[in-house]
């Protein structure tokens, strides 16, 4: 039983924790989707993130950091990436080290043989391109399964034809890991997005990102394009989004106790009736409220963290579900606290508190939702107890 | 960073439950197969048990008594009991005025109260809480006044004195000093319940079990010597024992086996023709509350993993009981539900309900208490709110 980060894993949190000096909250909003509705801006940025921060990133080796070395990667733990996502939550640096890193990179990296992990990971790790998963589909909500993009294979090339949603950093991405159905079931495709047939429309989402919606209409493929043995897709994508998941905790940990001690400052330096509002007890106990979810949050972050990239598949979705319900809980419970503690300030656009709001609930949507654990959690072996 | 239990610690938990196994008199099993309510004589005949064995008291100090276990050990051997559903011993003498003593007794009172405490051949209570002093319990008016003669003479009334209709001593904060600011002239004072003017009578409580009484002291006398500490200075005692390990506080362990209760409760009710078990809704229910002590327990094992660093209990134990308090409400809870119209069943009169099943009621009322005792869940916020978030008090 142990917490304590080793010493490699404070220096690589000081260091995650350095750098966003450099990218504080006012980098983000300067790099956001904004516009819409009323009185918006127009889009300022079609990327929202920099290509050159995301240099910096492959020099510090965070683009490759959990990968094996024998592809190029650090070689260090999932968890030790968690670390680095959580300290990026907190000021929302925008470069897409989730998406990209670990979710299409985890699929990559659990689907694909050595030779296509380096050829696609590659220039990744190095800071050259990056990668975006297209596995969701319009009626498959959470389920990966759920395929209706087709690859059929004439002579030594694939055709692949079907339309993926959500797939995060899809705007920007170079490369697309491709889910779709074939002969012998679920297989995963490498898809460069300039290939003909491929159709991207940026999307704005809600937490001032972007995603994309990719059509795919008879895009050629090799069959050196075919990652790994055919058919064998879907674990490799439910790995990666248990990593995603992970990291979404991880990252929603950061924001939660961003938000926390916002708010408890808040409360300090607000008067009403002549008093600190931080006096009222009614406060006090939703801010304390908060205290306890994001302490929670910690707790399962850490055990997701640790645990994502288990072998032991059930133990992997166990950890994982338990993490990703309780942000989906408690998370939610503090940004939402955090809000309602700011008052009327909370909800304008130019007070931080509502750029956080926006992202956890994004979190809490990707990669299942509560209810979507919940009940993977309840078909664990062993649920029924004794 | 390592979440599992070293192959010793595992080791050692075999042992306990091989114990376990082998070790609980017949007349408890049974009573703990259908989790029902022990009485005093069955907690004892339990604690001797444990006594016999050199566990009955984990967090003494070895020449005092103790096994000479670490922090891990500790939780292991203390989460195991509680999975076992054995009898909770009372925690006054072992762990409340015992620690205390052995913190801050003198040479003469640690000889003549911590071997009875162990063996338990004396049973102890608590005197904090006053009829106007609950929360605010630095208000306590139960006065101990200086007779001239080496005396003190006590009058005054406590109140949820849990067990006080058994205990042979208690041990109370009372007024030495009225003059001094309110915290400053407290004192702690141990009393034979068989003193002259000590009266306890028990009252039910909504569980129906007799736990707890009101107490009172009618110009009681008590030899000054009982005091523990300086006089006027048990406040910062009583205190002080708040700051000791609290890694069992949040009742993991017990709530694991509510849990397992509430499953197999819902594995033989029938709805539409199977078990609500297979239910998805109620399914959902009951994945979401383990989850929420799933969480809890990561929780408790960054806890424990400070304590066996030797640091003291930080914010990570400080949620312990709030978060613990309410899931274990929340199991009983979910019992009660799962039950559906079997829960109205108050103890057995019939076997409308199976055995397993007829103590839920009761347990679902007295758990009510675990949001209230040890420091309601609201003063434990208002803690938190000052000494953690640094909120103005």
């Amino acid at each position: 039983m142990d917490f304590e980060l080793n010493d490699d894993q404070k220096l690589l949190k000081d260091s995650a924790a350095q750098f966003t000096k450099s990218s504080p909250v006012t980098r983000f909003r300067k790099l956001r989707s904004h516009g819409g509705g009323h009185g918006g801006e127009v889009v300022s940025h079609d990327r929202c993130w920099e290509p050159s921060v995301w240099k910096q990133m492959a020099d510090l080796g965070w683009l490759g950091l959990f990968y094996p070395e024998s592809v190029g990667g650090l070689g260090l733990s999932f968890f030790d990436m968690t670390l680095v996502l959580e300290e990026l939550g907190k000021t929302l640096v925008p470069e897409p080290i989730l998406a990209s890193v670990v979710l299409a990179g985890g699929a990559v990296l659990k689907g694909a043989s050595v030779e296509q992990q380096k050829k696609i990971l590659g220039p990744m790790i190095e800071g050259k391109t990056s990668l975006a998963l297209a596995w969701a589909e319009k009626d498959g909500r959470y389920d990966a399964g759920h395929v209706s993009t087709t690859a059929k294979k004439e002579g030594g090339t694939w055709l692949l034809s079907g339309e993926k949603v959500w797939a995060l950093n899809g705007h920007a991405a170079e490369t697309l890991i491709v889910s779709a159905r074939t002969e012998a079931g679920i297989s995963l495709f490498s898809v460069p997005s300039n290939a003909k047939g491929v159709a991207i429309e940026s999307a704005k989402t809600m937490d001032g990102q972007r995603a994309a919606r990719v059509r795919l209409s008879n895009v050629v493929l090799g069959s050196e394009d075919l990652l790994g043995t055919e058919g064998t897709g879907l674990p490799a994508i439910e790995h990666a989004l248990d990593l995603a998941a992970a990291g979404a905790c991880a990252e929603g940990h950061g924001i939660a106790s961003t938000v926390l001690w916002m708010t408890v400052n808040y409360l300090q330096v607000r008067k009403q009736f002549n008093v600190a509002i931080g006096s009222f007890q009614a406060l006090q106990h939703r801010a304390v409220d908060m205290f306890v979810e994001t302490e929670l949050l910690k707790s399962t972050a850490m055990l997701a963290g640790m645990k994502a990239d288990d072998s032991d598949v059930n133990e992997r979705r166990r950890a994982v579900s338990i993490a990703k319900a309780q942000l989906a809980a408690g998370g939610k419970r503090v940004v939402e606290s955090a809000i309602q503690l700011h008052g009327g300030i909370g909800i304008t656009d130019e007070h931080d508190v509502g750029l956080y709001f926006k992202r956890m609930s994004v979190l809490n949507a990707l990669f299942g939702d509560e209810e979507h654990h919940l009940s993977r959690y309840a078909s664990l072996p062993g649920f029924e107890g004794a | 960073m390592d979440l599992s239990f070293t192959p010793e610690q595992e080791a050692f938990r075999r042992e306990v439950r091989e114990f376990l196994k082998t070790e609980v008199p017949p007349h408890i099993k049974a009573k703990a197969e259908v989790d029902g309510h022990f009485e005093m004589d069955e907690v004892m005949d339990w604690h001797k048990v444990l006594y016999r064995k050199g566990w009955v008291a984990p967090h003494w100090p070895k020449e005092l008594g103790g096994p000479g276990w670490d922090a891990a050990q500790r939780f292991l051997f203390g989460e195991e009991l509680e999975k076992s559903g054995t009898p909770l011993l009372s925690p006054f003498g072992l762990s409340m005025v015992g620690p205390l003593i052995i913190q801050f007794g003198n040479d003469a009172q640690k000889q003549r109260f911590l071997p009875k405490i162990l063996s338990g051949e004396e049973k102890w209570c608590q005197g904090y809480s006053e009829p106007d002093a609950g929360s605010d319990l630095a208000s306590l008016r139960t006065t101990a006044v200086d007779d001239g003669n080496g005396n003190f003479v006590v009058n005054g009334q406590k109140t949820w004195t849990t067990y006080a209709q058994y205990a042979d001593w208690i041990f109370c904060l009372v007024r030495t000093d009225s003059s001094a600011k309110k915290q400053a002239g407290i004192s702690f004072l141990l009393i034979d319940m068989k003193t002259p003017g000590v009266r306890a009578v028990p009252m039910l409580t909504t569980g129906h079990t007799p736990a707890f009484c009101d107490t009172w002291f009618e110009n009681a006398v008590v030899p000054k010597e009982n005091v523990v500490g300086p006089v006027n200075g048990g406040w910062g005692m009583a205190k002080a024992l708040l700051g000791h390990e609290r890694t069992m506080i949040g009742a993991v362990g017990q709530s694991t086996r509510a849990l397992l209760r509430v499953k197999r409760i819902a594995s033989h009710t029938i709805l539409n023709g199977k078990p609500l078990l297979e239910d998805g809704s109620f399914r959902t229910k009951i994945a979401r509350l383990e989850i929420k002590l799933e969480a809890l327990r990561v929780q408790n094992y960054r806890a424990l993993a400070g304590a066996q660093l030797g640091h003291a209990p930080g914010p990570e134990s400080s949620i312990l009981k709030i978060r613990g308090s309410e899931i274990q409400q929340q199991c009983l809870e979910l019992a009660m539900e799962v039950m559906g119209q079997n829960s109205l069943a108050w103890f057995n009169e019939t076997d409308i309900v199976p055995a397993g099943e007829q103590w839920v009621a009761s347990s679902f009322n007295y758990l009510r208490a675990t949001t209230i005792y040890g420091g309601s869940n609201e003063i434990q916020r208002n803690v938190i709110a000052k000494m953690i978030l640094g909120l103005p008090g």
